[in-house]
């Protein structure tokens, strides 16, 4: 096997199986920091093995066993982890064919090992913790979860390698030295730190949803990996109805991936989009995940109600068919769980659509005194938008364009100012 | 990038097998990458169309050469990472043949 095959070879084993390896490993050491190193060098050995052996037939049991081997040897080169070895032995007479103490290691059961959903779902708990920033979360979890290289996050968020890298080795000394146990919270806090992982996987979505600065919209590699996220989040975590309605969310949402762009790159609005272009396999995903959250028969969070929501829209054959007063409806209710202004601007839209217009601008006034809408370019596209179907297209037009210098994404500003530009000029002035 | 892999060509299954391949399913599914998979009946039924004619014809089929017998529609990064869950599949299911073909997507 060429060198760059098994280069290649090992990017794809890595990017498969690292969160695994590194969440074992992290239960092992009690350090993600130094199970994401121990993890690393298993990789260096099998870029320096595999070339010659060729790749073993199991690949991550491989690495596994590796990296197990060298965190055992270190643990019992330093003696300020003698207390750790202990642990350790004791752990290894309990899994009689561990891959370090049987005399044949059975490598599946390393990997496969029963504890392996515990131990992702551990990581992804303190990739997400509230000690560190949002930003640092969120590098960490692509990190460490994903399996993505720092210069690979760095491009999906426009910072540069080093400074992505910086991040997040930040992180991993915070957890460290403020001795962020590797676990799955106990009850009280677990609301809380779950909403956190939540928070952090939606997040990666949206920014690869609707790209909040640079040139391009979307970036579906980015809506991807979040989809992926919250996939295995509901494999590992099945009995929490918001982690399957933060799934269907994204199922639904991706499902329409295709249909929300020109062929020059700008965005089309869900309205005018092909259907026939959406993703169906996503949408039924995205039912299934729904109807699993609904059957757990507990009150819905915000991500239920969202994806909720989103099933409106994917129900809907064309535009027309839409059942706006039910997305009226749970608007509301999301806005009595998540009483934030982009909800009540969102809230306005769907009022627009079922009752006409005016009733939607109505909705829409009180928000311009927002301060936190003060800088949000929705606000005036939105604006735009029921004063256009108003007739008042002077104001209109203005609203537009305001939009559009507000707008931090290309794409979307070349839309908002196509919008101005195609207001009637001289028509329907508030007084006219 | 979506990829769907089919086997054209497998030894039969034994209770051995089902029971990996179940695993290996389940953990395909909690990665976030399996979409759908499923086993095809190899009877079916082959259409033609020329020329404004469509002929229809049951099988079985004597030249099952290309008959799919079961596919997997997986969601992945590269098509290193599809190769790399088709040694996985291929290991369990033994001798056979197959396909790795990329869906054509939105990126």
């Amino acid at each position: 096997m060429t060198v760059p095959e098994v280069h290649r070879a090992v990017d794809a084993v890595w990017r498969l199986e690292s969160a695994r390896i590194i969440a074992g490993l992290a239960r092992l050491v009690n350090d993600v920091g130094l199970a994401e190193e121990l993890a690393q060098d298993a990789v260096v050995a099998a870029l320096r093995q595999w070339p010659e052996s060729g790749v073993p037939p199991n690949p991550g049991a491989w690495l596994m066993a590796t990296a197990r081997h060298q965190a055992i040897d270190r643990i019992r080169r330093s003696e300020r982890l003698q207390r750790k070895l202990e642990l350790l032995g004791h752990e290894a007479r309990q899994q009689q064919q561990s891959a370090i103490f049987g005399g044949q290691p059975d490598l599946d059961a390393v990997v496969e090992g029963e504890g392996v959903a515990d131990d992702l779902l551990r990581l992804m708990f303190i990739s997400c913790h509230p000690v560190l920033s949002t930003e640092a979360r969120v590098a960490l979890t692509l990190k460490l979860l994903g399996g993505l290289p720092a210069g690979m996050i760095a491009r999906a968020f426009l910072s540069t390698e080093p400074a992505i890298a910086q991040r997040i080795v930040r992180a991993k000394r915070t957890l460290a030295s403020k001795q962020i146990p590797f676990e799955v919270p106990p009850e009280p806090e677990r609301a809380a730190r779950l909403a956190s992982v939540l928070e952090v996987i939606y997040l990666i979505f949206n920014e690869g949803y609707t790209a909040t600065a640079g040139d391009d919209w979307i970036r579906p590699e980015l809506c991807y990996e979040a989809l992926r996220l919250g996939r295995m989040l509901a494999e590992l975590s099945p009995a929490e109805p918001e982690v399957h309605g933060l799934a269907a969310l994204m199922e639904i949402q991706a499902s329409r991936m295709r249909a929300r762009l020109g062929p020059a790159g700008e965005p089309i609005p869900l309205l005018e989009q092909n259907r026939g272009a959406w993703d169906q396999l996503l949408i039924r995903r995205g039912f299934a995940a729904l109807l699993r959250a609904e059957r757990l028969g507990r009150p819905p969070g915000p991500y239920m109600v969202q994806a909720a929501i989103a099933a409106c829209h994917a129900r809907a054959q064309c535009a027309e068919e839409t059942d706006w007063e039910r997305i009226v409806a749970l608007y509301e209710l999301l806005s009595a769980l998540t009483p934030t202004p982009v909800v009540e601007l969102n809230r306005a839209v769907a009022v627009a659509m079922a009752f006409g217009p005016a009733r939607g601008l109505e909705l829409v006034e009180p928000l311009t005194a927002r301060p936190e809408l003060r800088d949000y370019h929705l606000l005036p596209s939105v604006r735009g938008d029921l004063l256009a179907r108003l007739g008042r297209h002077e104001e209109a037009r203005t609203e537009f364009a305001r939009a559009a210098s507000l707008a931090r994404n290309a794409r979307e500003r070349a839309a908002l100012l196509g919008r101005a530009a195609a207001c009637p000029p001289g028509a329907g002035t508030p007084d006219g | 990038m979506r990829f769907l892999m089919t086997t054209t060509k497998a030894d039969p299954p034994d209770d051995k097998l089902v029971v990996e391949m179940d695993r290996l399913v389940e953990e395909m599914t909690r990665k976030g990458v399996l979409l759908a998979a499923g086993g095809l009946d190899p009877a079916g039924t082959h259409v033609t169309s020329s020329g404004g004619k469509i002929t229809v014809t049951d099988g079985p089929f004597t030249e099952s050469k290309e008959t799919i017998l079961s596919f997997a529609l997986v969601e992945v990064r590269s098509k290193e990472e599809a190769i790399e869950l088709a040694k996985r599949f291929w290991q369990i299911v033994g001798n056979g043949e197959g396909a790795i073909r990329q869906v054509y997507g939105p990126e």
